[in-house]
């Protein structure tokens, strides 16, 4: 067999070991972001947003906050798949089932990858279905909504691996969700426009690469956006080559992988 | 025309970061449809050294070859020439046997349907496969070490490296484990063992290599190694036990309790002499056994002699200066 053919047997293995690992645990997987998600669109969408009105561009609030829950449990949850995943793999030695096989690092690097944009599109979609026995909504524009979804996922994943490689215990892969991912989750402009914000903060806003994540998926779906939809995509394109080659390197160098 | 070397280990080493030399540069050749023991204490790098083999560990200097291709160079080709039965547990304990085995090889690039018929062939052989759709955690100790033997075979490595497989293993287990083993030597597979178990190695091994502090202290054979044993401790059950030991020429006896004589004496000395002598004297033989496995005596005394010659010129000696 050719290289290439045994790498992308060595790919399918590690995205389906992963892919059936979320299955396996839907509990812990699947079911609480639905749960949390849906409570966001009772109190904030429902509840609140009653209350606001029409936001912008004639979208009620829950309209406008739709595509920024459903990019925040898409991030979340791609980033807590393969940081938990990969940890556990350290922390039970499993990893070395890997380390010792012929397998280049960025098959490792992609099954684990795409293992963890698979639960963040399923959640997603999830999300997505629920938002929608709240509302009504109609996709602007497919493409850049699937691309903001798939670039958006494979940043937080690229970002969990990272976490998961320098983790020397549970806590350390909980400690950048609780203190980074959601500050800026929430900051992001995920619940308002950060056109609404005064100087310094809305300057301070445009260095929040979430932002641009959620408003590449708020152009895709509704078609407005705080941000130059050309300038989000350059934005996330950086993110995923400037992650993708730390994580090359972490695993080149096998830091908190080899001795 | 000579076969390539299984293994060659070219001036290895490795200090970790701590400071700590476990491996001062060894060198050691391992031929093809070996049965190789690597033997010493706890903490003489053996497992260091293993641990460079599969990659796990980085060397800091000098290089290894397995089948021709060097670990350092060629990672991804030497691997493949390779299985692991590491000295820990290291799979997910809630995956089910067949998947870890089939994922393993998938590791490897394998097909999944070449894989499945692999995974079942060495579990059955292992016995295993009644338990192939457990979860990895409900099966017993001597089970797991059987089920890292499996995983290890689904590349159907030519250089099978077994880093301590049956510590904690009882000894019927143990023994279906070995059987297994010489098999798959016997058809062609180089085995590398490291054991704690010396009668394993003694019984098992053509070729050995013993390691203490990071310096290899003997290499050659095993018949080459025990010939150079010289001196034998054996055990006597006695029916009778006189009240005065008699003193017998080129014979050390020693009272264990009223039934146990030890005889200590070179292996030259004929045992039927020793019979003969300790018939006059009254004293009838029952039963008899050494008192030491004999690669034991040997191991204990070559590492002590090692760090006896360290301490005294501040160098380890190898079995060449030594013989010299």
């Amino acid at each position: 067999m050719s290289n290439s053919a045994t790498n992308l047997v060595a790919l399918h293995t590690i995205a389906r070991r992963e892919i059936v690992r979320i299955m396996r645990i839907w509990t812990q997987t699947l079911i609480p972001p639905a749960i949390t998600m849906t409570l966001y669109f009772v109190i904030f969408g429902k509840l609140v947003g009653s209350r606001i009105g029409v936001i912008e561009g004639g979208f009620t609030y829950i309209q406008y906050i739709v595509p920024g829950l459903v990019m925040m449990s898409i991030i979340t949850n791609s980033y807590g798949n393969i940081s938990s995943s990969f940890f556990g793999a350290k922390f039970s030695r499993a990893v070395e089932e890997m380390l010792v096989s012929p397998m280049p690092n960025w098959v490792i690097l992609l099954g684990y990858v795409s293992g963890a944009v698979a639960r963040g599109l399923v959640v997603g979609a999830l999300v997505l279905l629920i938002a929608l026995l709240f509302t009504s909504l109609h996709v602007a524009h497919p493409l850049i909504t699937f691309l903001s979804v798939l670039l958006g996922a494979t940043i937080f994943s690229l970002a969990g691996f990272v976490n998961a490689v320098f983790a020397k215990k549970f806590d350390d892969i909980a400690l950048v969700p609780t203190f980074i991912l959601t500050p800026l989750t929430y900051l992001g402009g995920v619940f308002y426009s950060v056109n609404m914000l005064g100087e310094p903060w809305q300057s301070i806003s445009r260095v929040n690469p979430i932002l641009y994540m959620v408003n590449a998926f708020r152009f895709g779906v509704l078609g407005i956006s705080d941000v130059n939809i050309g300038v989000a995509f350059v934005v996330m394109l950086a993110f995923v080559v400037g992650l993708s080659i730390v994580a090359l390197q972490l695993l080149k160098r096998g830091v908190g992988l080899r001795s | 025309m000579t076969s390539t070397p299984a293994l060659v280990v070219d001036n290895l080493r490795k200090t970790y970061g701590n400071g700590v030399e476990a491996l001062k540069g060894i060198s050691l050749t391992v031929q093809p449809g070996d049965f190789f023991a690597l033997l010493g204490p706890n903490g003489a790098g053996k497992s260091t050294l293993i641990g460079i083999l599969s990659s796990l560990v980085n060397s800091s200097g000098g290089d290894a070859e397995i089948f021709g291709v060097s670990v350092n160079k060629h990672r991804s080709e030497a691997m493949r020439l390779i299985g692991l039965v590491p000295q820990e547990l290291n799979f997910n304990q809630f995956e089910k046997l067949f998947d870890i085995c089939v994922n393993q090889a998938g590791f490897y690039g394998i097909p999944r349907k070449i894989a499945a018929e692999r995974a079942e062939k060495y579990l059955k052989e292992l016995r295993l496969w009644d338990k192939a759709q457990h979860q990895a955690r409900m099966l017993s100790g001597g089970m797991k070490r059987r089920l890292m033997i499996a995983r290890a075979m689904m590349n159907e490595p030519k250089l099978l490296i077994l880093d301590e497989p049956t510590a904690g293993v009882d000894i019927e287990i143990r023994r279906s484990m070995w059987q297994f083993v010489s098999g798959i030597n016997a058809a062609g597979t180089t085995v590398i063992l490291t054991t704690h178990y010396l009668e394993e190695a003694e019984s098992l091994c053509r070729n050995i290599a013993i390691i203490d502090h990071g310096t290899i202290i003997e290499n050659t054979s095993m018949k080459r190694l025990l010939a150079t044993l010289d001196v034998e401790t054996f055990v006597l059950d006695v029916a009778t036990m006189p009240d005065q030991l008699p003193t017998l020429p080129g014979v050390v006896l020693r009272r264990r309790d009223e039934h146990t004589l030890e005889a200590e004496m070179a292996r030259s000395h004929d045992l039927n002499s020793l019979f003969s002598s300790l018939s006059a004297h009254g004293i009838m033989v029952t039963s008899m056994r050494n008192k030491t496995n004999r690669l034991e005596e040997l191991f204990v005394r070559l590492v002590e002699n090692g760090r006896q010659e360290s301490g005294s010129n501040g160098q380890v000696a190898t079995g060449k200066e030594r013989a010299a």
